[in-house]
């Protein structure tokens, strides 16, 4: 508030009529610095939750990470970085990691296929859309575990799923108990829930694509896949970037789907990094080992954040 | 593309869609036909579509084997108190990083913002310690003012913030001329107008809160206590395994009323979600 002189006289020059009653010179209650105190109280009780409940917890997980801590024995000692010591040789760690890999690129890979091909099917111009716009869209809305505990039923050894494969004639797996198969089905189970929303980002990125060019380029004797290659594609880029961010940085979260569906099993097969640390935390009591996973996360989180925003001035074409 | 689809194009695109429709809708089919089955009918093969013997005893069940009713007003309560906590915080914070200028405003609002970097589960370990020193697990408060106050509530400021910005500012000089101070402004002029928005943090707030798992099963120990999806996986038997035909009530009654609202208002809830990229 200190430091504006070119600002000041103005101001209080403009409120001398409505401040009054002050009756000096220098008014305490200027327009301005009302107005600083409505946005300080204003954003008061957002500013002290991020404080409280983000940048302090934040500064915590790294000073918990530098200890040994057991709940179960009372302990809570300086270590310095052991726990990164044990990080680095933690052979679980690596598969969990390897784990975490594969679900989340086989979960955007998937996910971004499937919602691209049910919008450009939305796209279409054809009658009824809007149904099946709310089908799509529909497993959203489905609370999470009553969706998850669903699937978990179908794809029992003699569920709904092997029902309909073996009414077909296909002698389905046990598919939350293979090593191949629980890592696919967690990874489908998840893309079905979440599919209509990148869907419908898809949707709004190909309505905004001109009409024009696509005909301008069918005269020009292009075919449907030069124009979805050389058309469609780069002008809704922007829209493939966002969606592949919020789903990878979505797919680092996901815990409900995973220890419902397999709690981490078989064996560590679809243990992802946020079910182990919890694992470590919470089922383990290691508080310190789970803080250094939760620290492992966040520079994870942070550093794919920072190599998409990156990529974007690469190969998204101009976003205005 | 073409402005008349040809007829067959258009019988294959109908047959597409509707193949792809099974993946979405059987689910929720088969969990509420399924909760009609006796235990025996359960995994007939092959698969019926619609209980050959209806049977409501699962509904009964439970609520006898849990104090379901309990947890599901917890639920309803803990998300309706959550999403007009969130409007109410990120409108204010939202109205005043987008129309009011403070000294110190960027860097304010660059700490708030560095909630949406952060995933809650980073944030899980010490948030837990500091409500158990205050002793406050086991109580619904970790799931209340985490939400609202924390980060979750950070990505429904940015988009109150997104909103006010684009309101002309016309508006808020008549509002002054009028003798509006700057929070009558605020709650009488701009509020007002930005339903749209609040609508849209409404909707994926309350949901948000519906779904939570990890932070109930972190907090809170009695059952009744426990919030809806915390409840669905406790409906086993006596060796662990799930009841299933119990378990798959519970989750119809925790599915179906948001599905019916989301039904009616598909087009405020698609577009609410869609344009606020809500996340997994």
């Amino acid at each position: 508030m200190t430091g504006r002189a070119d600002v000041r006289p103005v101001t209080r020059g403009n409120a001398t009529g409505r401040t009054g009653g002050t009756g000096s010179g220098r008014p305490l209650w200027t327009v301005r610095r009302r107005d600083n105190l409505v946005g300080y109280l204003l954003i008061t009780p957002q500013l002290l939750g991020s404080v409280l409940f983000v940048l302090l917890p934040l500064g915590l997980v790294l000073w918990y990470s530098l200890h040994e801590w057991n709940v179960l024995a009372g302990t809570f000692e300086f270590v310095g970085t052991e726990n990164y010591d044990r990080l680095l040789a933690d052979a679980n760690l690596r598969e969990v990691l390897a784990g975490t890999a594969v679900f989340s690129a086989g979960l955007v890979v998937f996910n971004l296929a499937l919602a691209l091909l049910l919008a450009i099917l939305l796209n279409q111009r054809l009658r009824g859309t809007t149904f099946f716009r709310t089908v799509f869209f529909s497993p959203v809305v489905v609370s999470l575990v009553a969706w998850t505990i669903v699937w978990q039923f179908l794809l029992q050894d003699d569920g709904g799923v092997n029902g309909l494969l073996g009414a077909a004639g296909v002698d389905g797996p046990n598919w939350l108990r293979g090593e191949g198969t629980a890592m696919s089905a967690v990874i489908v189970v998840q893309v079905l829930k979440n599919v209509g929303l990148n869907m419908v980002l898809f949707l709004a990125a190909l309505q905004g694509v001109p009409a024009q060019l696509y005909e301008a380029a069918a005269l020009d004797g292009a075919g449907a896949w030069t124009r979805f290659r050389r058309i469609t594609v780069p002008l809704i880029s922007p829209t493939i970037l966002l969606t592949s961010i919020i789903t990878v940085v979505g797919s680092l979260q996901v815990f409900a789907q995973i220890a419902v569906l397999t709690q981490g099993g078989p064996g560590m097969s679809t243990t992802v990094l946020v079910y182990y640390l919890y694992q470590q935390a919470f089922q383990f009591h290691h508080f310190g080992y789970g803080a250094t996973l939760s620290v492992l996360l966040f520079a994870i989180v942070a550093l794919l954040t920072v190599v998409q925003w990156r990529m974007r001035r690469k190969w998204v074409i101009d976003e205005t | 593309m073409r402005h008349e689809t040809p007829t067959r194009l258009k019988t294959l695109l109908y047959g597409l869609l509707c193949l792809l429709c099974v993946p979405f809708v059987f689910p929720t089919w088969w969990m509420v036909t399924s909760s009609f089955k006796p235990v025996g009918e359960i995994f007939a093969f092959p698969p019926r579509l619609l209980p050959a013997d209806w049977d409501v005893s699962a509904y009964g069940q439970v609520f006898r084997l849990q104090p379901f009713a309990g947890q599901y007003l917890n639920s309803l309560y803990i998300a309706l108190v959550v999403t007009a906590g969130t409007m109410a915080v990120a409108a204010m914070a939202g109205y005043a990083f987008a129309r009011i200028r403070f000294p110190g405003q960027n860097v304010l609002f660059v700490v708030v913002l560095l909630g949406l970097l952060i995933p809650s589960e980073v944030t899980i370990v010490p948030l837990f310690q500091m409500f158990h020193r205050l002793g406050l697990t086991d109580t619904h408060w970790p799931l209340i003012l985490v939400p609202v106050l924390g980060a979750p509530s950070v990505l429904a400021t940015f988009i109150m913030r997104q909103f006010f910005i684009s309101l002309p500012g016309e508006l808020e000089e008549a509002a002054r001329v009028d003798g509006l101070g700057r929070f009558g402004t605020f709650y009488r002029v701009a509020l007002p107008l930005a339903r749209p928005a609040l609508g849209a943090v409404a909707i994926f707030t309350f949901l948000h809160s519906w779904n939570l798992y990890l932070e109930p099963i972190v907090y809170l120990s009695s059952p009744e206590r426990f919030t809806l999806p915390q409840a669905l996986t406790q409906f086993v038997d006596a060796y662990g395994g799930p009841m299933w035909n119990v378990q798959l009530a519970a989750a119809s009654m925790t599915a179906l009323p948001v599905l019916v609202v989301f039904v009616l208002a598909q087009r405020q809830f698609i577009e609410g979600l869609a344009h606020t990229g809500l996340k997994g």
